[in-house]
């Protein structure tokens, strides 16, 4: 991380940063808003730095923010035309952390609305473009995020994941991202997708850039009481001798992209050349990982969204007539198509008659992949997996096609729904130039072992 | 008069906890006299990315709310989300323990004897308050997760009497609990009816009607008896109830039906995954059970053969009086219990001196030596009375009954020279002339005005079973 300091100042990487935004922002559609106020913010770290004041871990570091978090600088959309408008009256407690430290807020990026999505195609305010090639999606649903660390415009950017937000635009765009065990991070001032696996994580350029984000903002909060007692860093966690395991059922998966295949069997073979042991396990359970997500996901999707009724803030339909019309116009307007799909999805298996059959059976099957995992981490430390079966695709090849969509997220959810950390990173190209992406797998709390792995395999 | 059918009764009851924040936020819970939408925090509003923080005061106050319904407290409980869209509830939906509640099983002891079971009783976020007028409709949101709990009967109440007795002695086991401010007028306690009739023969129970939000004792036992006559004129036609939810109108004395089951909302419940599950020691449930205040029964057989039984119950609605006669009772013998208690109801509980119950009361040291005065013909009743009034008013209420009745000049003359003195003087005065030539005559009654001439002289201070036999004495 480029800091502040007598020979840099805030100015300077502030001023690149906004530069470099502007410039892309034409092209690739990273930014929702960009913030206005960031060189002052700078000068002001400037000063303190001249007048020798203490500024800070990240002092006058640029970063920019997912739009679904909340912040007092800007409107929080979450690219969501219904929650156009709504300025926060507080800082969400990893924003706090953040800017405590002397980051600087650069700007808010797009996501899929409500982080509904794996391409960041279902935004109210349009696609972000892949950084490495503009006629293919940025990944998603944090598309904005991984985007902007990638094109170098910021130094760090936050995401969200549920189900593969921040690992799967990583890989797209060739970035390092971390989804943290659940509970690391507070939640608190984060617009909820799906609580009982939503994440909040980093995209940077280096394991040792999420390393430094992780110690400033994992911490137990008050706000959010599902949050963890403190673990990160309270104790060295590096092991000596690690063993590795692979996934035999992602392995022999047909989807599974030749080079992203050939990419894996090349880190278990650096592995082993380090030292390391590389383990095959059968985790046979995660193929109906999916099926569970698209249960549990959307049923707590649906009740999160419920609090966007038109009443209390934001956008409200002009159409509405009475109590129940203004409800049902504001949502169907304010709502995109993949958040409606997922509101009757979640809806449907929540509903009296098919809570038992679908969502009670779905927690079941949801604990059996915890026991997996949990079985599997007895045998290795860390397990080593593709992010997506492929690299990133074309714009518009799957907007019609959800199922094919909710298949980027098949090596993903697993993560999500066992509540572990995992970090994604580059593991090089494909021959036509398209970044590949890799994920370490930890057990619950591992997440600063993951991130030293990480750097002994890049 | 035998009823042609039976009443089955069930009663759901929400208890307006008296924390003092809210069950989710840090926000005051005491919205009394407060501007609409002045109690209500981010969280409240249900402003995206707020997370409910569990205020562990409701939780304590559950416990001993369920403690004294003599009720199994779970250690392990869970919070569920119930889905509903209205603009009462920010979230679109209310936090409840629809599948675990903190509460299991108990019982409500009426003052019969009866025992009606509770099924169970959990936790819960009270809905914002709505006003509708002619175009547009204005929402209230203080209101908005004030913790409940929801205490739900089983079906053992057969009678319209039974059904206010139970809400009563609800009432009067949560009040005396210290859970809730219990304010009937301001919503904090409200009852939910089930009612259903069948003939005494019939195996299953008759379909039944629920009526929503009932708010006063009367109002339940009313609702009740019209159900029952509602009911009862179906069935005797041959008709058939139907199963819904009905309103209640004190002004019409009538039920009128609000939804029916067919139109019921399917709440999608839902596991809360924003608060884990709620695990409790069993020494943290034995540390609340233990801060457990004396409860209504508890009172009664304190009391009972000391004092009468329609005058504990009386005293049983006033728990400041109940609370300090039990203190009295620890120290003190029955019969300046028994004093006690007839001065509470003939001081306080008349209309004239209503206001002295919102102040505070005279401590038991204070109270114990004025009835101990009374007993011992110190004071006359009258004397008694003023006594302790007086000891109401901040400037005498640090004194003792003794020194302020010095000081009033009301301790009884007792000394019989002095009384003798004072008898004499009056049968000197020419008023009473022809009241002595009764007396002498035969007519004992005028023995009464005797005395209380001499009272009067004596400015209430003799004691008049002592004059009386002196002017026996002097007239014979």
């Amino acid at each position: 991380m480029k800091i502040a300091d007598k020979s840099t100042s805030a100015v300077s990487l502030v001023k690149a940063a906004l530069d470099k935004a502007e410039k892309y922002q034409k092209t690739h559609h990273i930014f929702n808003w960009l913030n206005q106020d960031a060189l002052r913010q700078a000068e002001e770290i400037d000063r303190k730095i001249k007048n020798g004041e203490p500024v800070g871990r990240l002092a006058g570091v640029p970063y920019a923010i997912k739009d679904n978090y909340l912040s007092r600088q800007g409107e929080t959309t979450a690219s969501a035309k219904i929650l156009t408008g709504l300025s926060a009256p507080l800082d969400a407690t990893c924003v706090e952390k953040l800017e405590a430290e002397g980051a600087i807020l650069i700007g808010r990026t797009n996501l899929d609305a409500f982080a509904h999505g794996s391409s960041t195609e279902n935004s109210f305010f349009g696609p972000t473009k892949n950084a490495k090639d503009l006629s293919r999606v940025a990944g998603g649903s944090s598309g904005g995020s991984a985007v902007a660390v990638a094109l170098d415009i910021v130094q760090f950017a936050t995401g969200s994941d549920t189900g593969g937000s921040i690992r799967q635009p990583a890989s797209f765009n060739g970035v390092f991202g971390i989804k943290p065990t659940y509970g690391a991070i507070s939640r608190y001032g984060v617009v909820a997708m799906a609580s009982s696996t939503d994440v909040l994580g980093f995209f940077a350029q280096s394991a040792a850039d999420l390393d430094l984000l992780m110690s400033i903002t994992a911490g137990q909060d008050a706000k959010d009481q599902t949050s963890l007692p403190d673990f990160y860093g309270t104790k060295d966690e590096k092991l000596e001798k690690q063993k590795l395991g692979y996934v035999k059922e992602f392995m022999e998966s047909p989807a599974l992209d030749p080079e992203i295949k050939a990419a894996l069997e090349g880190k278990l073979t650096l592995a082993r050349s380090k030292g390391f042991e590389t383990v095959e396990l059968s985790l046979p359970t995660l193929e109906y990982a999916l099926a569970v997500y698209y249960i549990i996901q959307p049923a707590e999707v649906a009740s999160n969204l419920s609090r966007y009724d038109g009443i209390r803030y934001a956008f409200r339909s002009q159409k509405g007539k009475d109590i129940a019309s203004v409800f049902s116009q504001t949502r169907s307007e304010g709502f995109m198509r993949e958040n409606k799909r997922r509101i009757m999805i979640g809806n449907f298996v929540l509903s009296s008659g098919f809570y038992d059959a679908y969502f009670l059976k779905a927690a079941k099957a949801r604990t059996l992949i915890i026991d997996e995992f949990a079985k599997a981490f007895s045998k290795v430390d860390a397990i080593l997996t593709p992010v997506s079966p492929n690299p990133a695709f074309k714009l518009g090849e799957k907007v019609d096609d959800p199922v094919s969509m909710y298949l980027e997220d098949v090596m993903s959810v697993p993560v999500n729904l066992a509540g572990i950390p995992a970090v994604a990173f580059p593991a090089g190209e494909t021959k036509s130039g398209l970044p590949l992406g890799l994920q370490l797998l930890g057990p619950r709390r591992s997440d600063k072992n993951l991130l030293g792995l990480v750097e002994d395999l890049c | 008069m035998t009823k042609k059918y039976e009443i089955t009764i069930g009663i759901e009851c929400h208890v307006q906890l008296s924390t003092k924040t809210k069950l989710f936020s840090e926000v005051d819970n005491d919205a009394r006299g407060k501007e609409p939408n002045s109690c209500v925090s981010p969280v409240d509003y249900a402003l995206p990315g707020m997370l409910p923080r569990l205020n562990g005061e409701a939780v304590k106050f559950a416990i001993r709310a369920g403690a004294a319904m003599n009720a199994k407290i779970n250690a392990r409980s869970r919070f569920d989300r119930k889905h509903y869209f209205y603009p009462d509830s920010p979230k679109g939906y209310q936090i409840t323990q629809f599948y675990s509640p903190i509460i299991g099983a108990g019982f409500i002891e009426l003052p019969s004897g009866k025992k009606i079971r509770i099924e169970h009783a959990h936790l819960e976020g009270d809905a914002g308050k709505l006003t509708h007028y002619d175009t547009y409709s204005l929402v209230d949101l203080n209101r908005v997760d004030t913790p409940l709990i929801e205490i739900v009967s089983m079906p053992d109440i057969s009678s319209a009497e039974e059904a206010r007795d139970y809400c009563k002695e609800l009432w009067r086991t949560m009040v005396y609990a210290g859970v809730t401010n219990g304010d009937l007028y301001n919503g904090n306690m409200r009852f939910d009816v089930n009612i259903s009739l069948k003939l005494p023969e019939a195996k299953e129970l008759g379909t039944r009607a629920e009526i929503k939000n009932l708010n006063s004792f009367r109002s339940v036992e009313r609702a009740v008896e019209y159900e029952y006559s509602r009911q009862s004129k179906l069935l005797d036609q041959g008709e058939k109830i139907v199963q819904e939810t009905r309103g209640w109108s004190d002004a019409t004395g009538k039920t009128t039906p609000q939804r029916s089951k067919e139109a019921a909302q399917d709440y999608r419940y839902m596991p809360e995954p924003d608060l884990p599950p709620l695990n409790l020691s069993s020494e943290f449930i034995a540390a609340e059970v233990a801060r457990l205040p004396l409860l209504p029964h508890d009172y009664r057989a304190k009391f009972r053969g000391t004092v009468p039984d329609d005058l504990i119950e009386i005293l049983l609605d006033y728990p400041s009086l109940s609370a300090r006669l039990a203190e009295v009772e620890d120290s003190a013998d029955k019969k300046i219990v028994k004093r006690l208690a007839n001065l509470f109801s003939s001081v306080l509980l008349a209309e004239e001196n209503a206001s002295l119950l919102n102040d505070k009361l005279p401590e038991a040291p204070q109270l114990i030596e004025l009835c101990t005065m009374l007993e011992q013909n110190e004071l006359s009743s009258t004397a008694g009375k003023e006594v302790f009034i007086k000891l109401f008013e901040p400037k005498h209420a640090a004194k003792s009954p003794r020194d302020l009745a010095k000081e009033l000049n009301l301790l009884q003359e007792n000394d019989s020279a002095a009384l003798e003195a004072l008898v004499a003087s009056v049968l000197e005065d020419p008023a009473t002339r022809q009241a002595q030539a009764d007396y002498k005559a035969g007519q004992a009654k005028v023995l009464g005005f005797l005395v209380g001439q001499v009272m009067k002289a004596s400015h209430g201070k003799a004691n008049p079973a002592a004059v009386s036999e002196i002017l026996k004495k002097q007239l014979a």
